[in-house]
């Protein structure tokens, strides 16, 4: 019940584009079209479900103040934690390549889905924004930030779908020149984040 | 002296086009869209936007810098990640001296320092103008980004600040009459949706003013 109520806030409440546009360049880029934003959208999904946990176990065994205790007593209060940053984003530059060539040996089809989008993910700030946020939030256990990691990836394609949806549509509407394309994407996350606030406050 | 004189001045015309570019017709968040989430979800105090940009500033700079100085030694298959380790450094850095000489300030920024290494306009920069140009303007590229970057921002952060609580840096402008006659602070001026708003209308301004900058 913990977990899906963890799942139900990471993927609406705190909905990483409306609430902190986190991944906003390739949100912006990739939702002219369903088709790329679903791609995408489910790359961010996976990805973020393999980094965060690993990185928790990163930042619980290696980063974090005395999480050095299981190498002996002299370590107990080594405080590696500004190292984070560095740390971080290695990981996730090595899984997101690893991943591209795994996906590309065992599911080709897979492969041609999302393969072109495998590579933006290591700098798309969903990521990293993640995983930061995962150190924030000090998490009991891996479960919980697996659950974490999978909810933030979900809203991040809710997110990505809904608007790539409307800017498909909206090709058809008289909007004023000078706010083509970008500037009416932006009132229209605007007016959808308005909208998840709503959600502000959910508990199950 | 006579060597220097040989080569392109300092400030030549090109050079001052690299910094003044960047804050009018090619504004890397408004024209070129990077950068976004951290210009957006800074800019509820101007204290925190200035913060912000002067940060991306420092790290696009001398990251530009940096990777200038290497650009003919880094192997081209490896470049994101030996861009990604400069950055990550130099961000390591800010986040330290942030963290040692305006520790508020820092709190509230929170995972937004973590994430000027990913944010586009330092890779975008990189990728697009540090690898291919040599130090000196590879600064004045980063410099004319950062700035154009906090321009925006600080402007955001102005209309949020301003019609969201009331002040300006911290400190009341708006005078206790108007309060009085029933005028009220915007609340919604603070949440995140406006700052989307409020990009958009001065990307409308600037493309209204420009229409060459007009998507199709």
């Amino acid at each position: 019940m913990e977990l899906l109520s963890l799942f139900i806030r990471s993927a609406f409440v705190d909905n990483m584009i409306f609430a902190f546009f986190f991944g906003m360049c390739s949100y912006l880029a990739v939702s002219k079209t369903v088709k790329t934003a679903v791609g995408l959208g489910a790359a961010v999904i996976f990805v973020l479900t393999v980094t965060i946990p690993v990185n928790y176990l990163l930042e619980n065994y290696v980063l974090k103040q005395g999480a050095l205790t299981w190498l002996g007593d002299e370590f107990a209060d080594m405080d590696l934690s500004f190292l984070s940053f560095i740390m971080f984003i290695a990981v996730i530059a090595s899984i997101v390549q690893l991943v591209e060539m795994i996906v590309e040996k065992f599911s080709p089809a897979l492969y041609g889905a999302l393969g072109i989008f495998l590579p933006l993910i290591a700098v798309n700030c969903a990521i990293m924004g993640g995983a930061l946020f995962m150190q924030e939030k000090q998490f009991p256990t891996i479960g919980h930030a697996t659950i974490y990691g999978l909810g933030s990836g979900v809203g991040w394609f809710i997110a990505v779908v809904l608007i790539a949806a409307i800017r498909e549509k909206i090709r058809y509407s008289h909007v004023p020149a000078p706010l083509r394309g970008v500037g009416m994407a932006f009132i229209l996350t605007g007016l959808m984040g308005l909208a998840f606030l709503g959600f502000m406050g959910f508990e199950l | 002296m006579s060597e220097e004189a040989k080569k392109e001045p300092l400030f030549s015309k090109q050079n001052k086009k690299l910094i003044t570019d960047p804050l009018n017709d090619n504004n890397p968040v408004t024209i070129q869209v990077l950068g976004i989430c951290s210009a957006l979800a800074v800019t509820v105090q101007m204290s925190n936007a200035i913060v912000m940009s002067v940060s991306v500033t420092a790290v696009l700079i001398l990251g530009n810098v940096i990777v200038s100085a290497m650009r003919n030694l880094i192997p081209n298959k490896i470049r994101i990640i030996v861009q990604l380790v400069v950055v990550a450094a130099l961000v390591i850095i800010v986040d330290q001296i942030l963290k040692a000489y305006v520790y508020d300030v820092s709190k509230q920024l929170s995972v937004f320092v973590g994430l000027i290494i990913t944010n586009c306009i330092i890779m975008g920069r990189l990728e697009a103008f540090a690898l291919g140009n040599k130090p000196w303007a590879s600064a004045l590229d980063g410099l004319g980004n950062g700035l154009g970057y906090g321009l925006v921002l600080v402007i955001v952060a102005f209309f949020k600040e301003l019609l969201g609580s009331g002040k300006l840096l911290g400190i009341d402008v708006l005078p206790e009459s108007i309060y009085n006659i029933g005028y009220m602070n915007n609340g919604l001026m603070l949440l995140p949706p406006s700052s989307l708003v409020i990009v958009a209308i001065y990307i409308w301004i600037q493309k209204g003013r420009n229409p060459s900058l007009i998507e199709h």
